[in-house]
């Protein structure tokens, strides 16, 4: 099977990997997927809690190639969009900018879900500051 | 010597042909064309003798007292096929009960599981963590219904090693056929069908530097002489065992094949498993948390199997894969998209299983490229590991199994 160039790009130079701190304020993280599945993904927002946009995005991936440039791709596209900006990247939209097969749809479910969980954990946390901010 | 990319480790699913091979194969294209089933003239005599003085080198490369239990087939599925159901048909009346091992081929499985549709009962023994089946569990699981047993010589994925000489010895104590799939162990481990009680076994050129598109299947004529019902009709060829035109190049190439490997095996193994040792010993001193598959010292020279922690085997491949081509265990690098049966059975998680590569050896590989291949793969597994939040929680101390994993 061939990866698209994308794909490659995203693999070998992957964007945002890393961490953050789990109790900096503004940061949402999500953890998706399983090990014996053969792939998780941990996907982190950190949010300016005035403005309510994402200034920073981290990614960790264990899983396939497609499943890396799917996180990559991620943290990339929430990058500088608000909370509510953020929770409409749908899987079809990572499909299509990397060009990935049928048999690696499961990737971009997998990347949608951890951007889901990582606004979700964000609003848990920063659920009353997120709402004011929204509301300015 | 300047290393030559794409350097090929992946030798248990293929191999290059031995030039010596395609040397003598190219003449029975052109000049020497005939079919050996033509009985009247030249040609047809040409390409009967060539057959003949080929399956007389494969019977010697296995120990075949007679050339004419071999019966040529187009490689190791059809082989197979043709033993599993061959026999399945011909002894029903005696029996519907088939013992095997949960880490067959996929053609096995796949056989198994189609007559078990058509009124058959296969139990599968599982395997020890080491890879290997315990003789005892075969014998236990025998009933008066069993007409054969089928256990693979040498594991595909880890390369193991299965006490074939003992099993036989149990085959013919309970009078039942007892069919090996050999197609990873012949011409690579001494296989000898007299010694070791094996009345049936299957294997195939290309995996011992001979063309794909041709296999062999051996027939025990005598003690006990096994019948095998054939599942091609036709013109009668083999024997009445498999019809269809003989491919004659093919069948000359898989001879010469088998011939070099007999000359050359006793040397090659102790090379390769020494190629092998290094690549292993790079490997497992650098990299924390590598897992050797399989039992050390009842493998193929050539294989190494080692499942790395917290990597998946497919990023792993697409690391390496512009220069090095080599083999996962992972979901994603299989067609039925589950990971590796065969790392699963040794009782390992299905995350190791994901997280599995096959490094497989052959004649041409070099020492420049085994250090070379070492040297990438324990780049690509630090890599991978500073990108993996399984890594990144096992190194801060959290037990993988105590976080409550959402499955798809």
């Amino acid at each position: 099977m061939a990866y698209s160039d994308k794909v490659v790009d995203h693999y070998n130079n992957p964007r945002n990997v890393g961490s953050f701190g789990k109790d900096i304020p503004g940061v949402g993280t999500g953890l998706v997927g399983a090990p014996e599945c053969g792939d998780v993904m941990k996907l982190q927002i950190r949010v300016n809690l005035e403005t309510g946009v994402i200034e920073d995005a981290r990614f960790k991936t264990f899983g396939c190639g497609s499943a890396i440039a799917s996180s990559s791709l991620a943290t990339e596209w929430l990058k500088g969009k608000t909370v509510g900006e953020a929770a409409k990247i749908k899987n079809t939209d990572i499909v299509n900018e990397l060009k990935l097969p049928p048999v690696k749809i499961h990737c971009s479910v997998l990347a949608e879900d951890a951007i889901k969980a990582a606004l979700a954990d964000y609003q848990e946390k920063h659920g009353s500051v997120a709402a004011s901010a929204a509301s300015k | 010597m300047a290393l030559k990319f794409p350097i090929f480790m992946d030798a248990q699913s293929t191999t290059p042909c031995d030039p010596r091979v395609v040397e003598a194969m190219l003449p029975y294209f052109t000049d020497k064309f005939g079919h050996p089933a033509s009985r009247n003239h030249p040609f047809g005599w040409e390409a009967e003798a060539a057959v003949d003085a080929a399956r007389g080198k494969l019977a010697r490369l296995i120990g075949a007292r007679d050339p004419k239990e071999l019966v040529f087939t187009s490689g190791g599925t059809e082989s197979i096929n043709l033993a599993l159901k061959g026999v399945a048909e011909m002894y029903r009346e005696k029996g519907n009960h088939i013992v095997t091992t949960v880490i067959e081929q996929r053609a096995s499985l796949d056989v198994c599981k189609r007559l078990e549709r058509q009124g058959f009962e296969v139990t599968s023994v599982p395997v020890q963590p080491d890879g290997l089946v315990d003789v005892e569990a075969i014998r236990a699981a025998i009933t008066d219904k069993t007409i054969l047993i089928s256990v693979m010589f040498a594991n595909n994925e880890i390369g193991t090693i299965q006490d074939i000489p003992a099993i036989g010895k149990l085959a013919k104590e309970k009078g039942i056929i007892f069919h090996t799939d050999a197609t990873q162990a012949v011409g690579k481990i001494p296989v000898d069908v007299e010694a070791m009680g094996i009345d049936v076994l299957s294997c195939t050129a290309h995996l011992i530097y001979g063309p794909k598109g041709v296999g062999a299947l051996y027939v025990r004529r005598k003690g006990p002489r096994v019948r095998i019902a054939p599942q091609m009709d036709g013109g009668g060829h083999e024997r009445g065992m498999r019809s269809g035109t003989l491919p004659v190049p093919l069948i000359v190439g898989f001879g010469r094949a088998a011939e070099v490997c007999q000359e050359s095996m006793a040397e090659e193994a102790v090379r390769l498993a020494k190629m092998r040792d290094r690549l292993q010993d790079m490997i497992l001193s650098s990299v924390d948390e590598a897992f050797l598959n399989g039992r050390p010292d009842r493998r193929l020279a050539g294989n190494l199997n080692i499942s790395f922690a917290y990597v998946e085997g497919e990023s792993v491949l697409m690391g390496l894969n512009k220069e090095t081509a080599l083999s996962s265990g992972s979901a994603c690098t299989s067609s039925t998209l589950e990971p590796s049966y065969v790392i699963a059975a040794l009782g390992a998680s299905a995350e190791l299983a994901h997280s599995s590569i096959r490094f497989s050896l052959h004649r041409f590989n070099t020492d420049e490229e085994v250090e070379y291949v070492g040297q990438r793969t324990i780049e690509v597994i630090k890599r991978l590991r500073d990108m993996s939040p399984l890594y990144e929680l096992a190194k801060e101390g959290v037990d993988l199994k105590s976080i409550k994993w959402k499955a798809e």
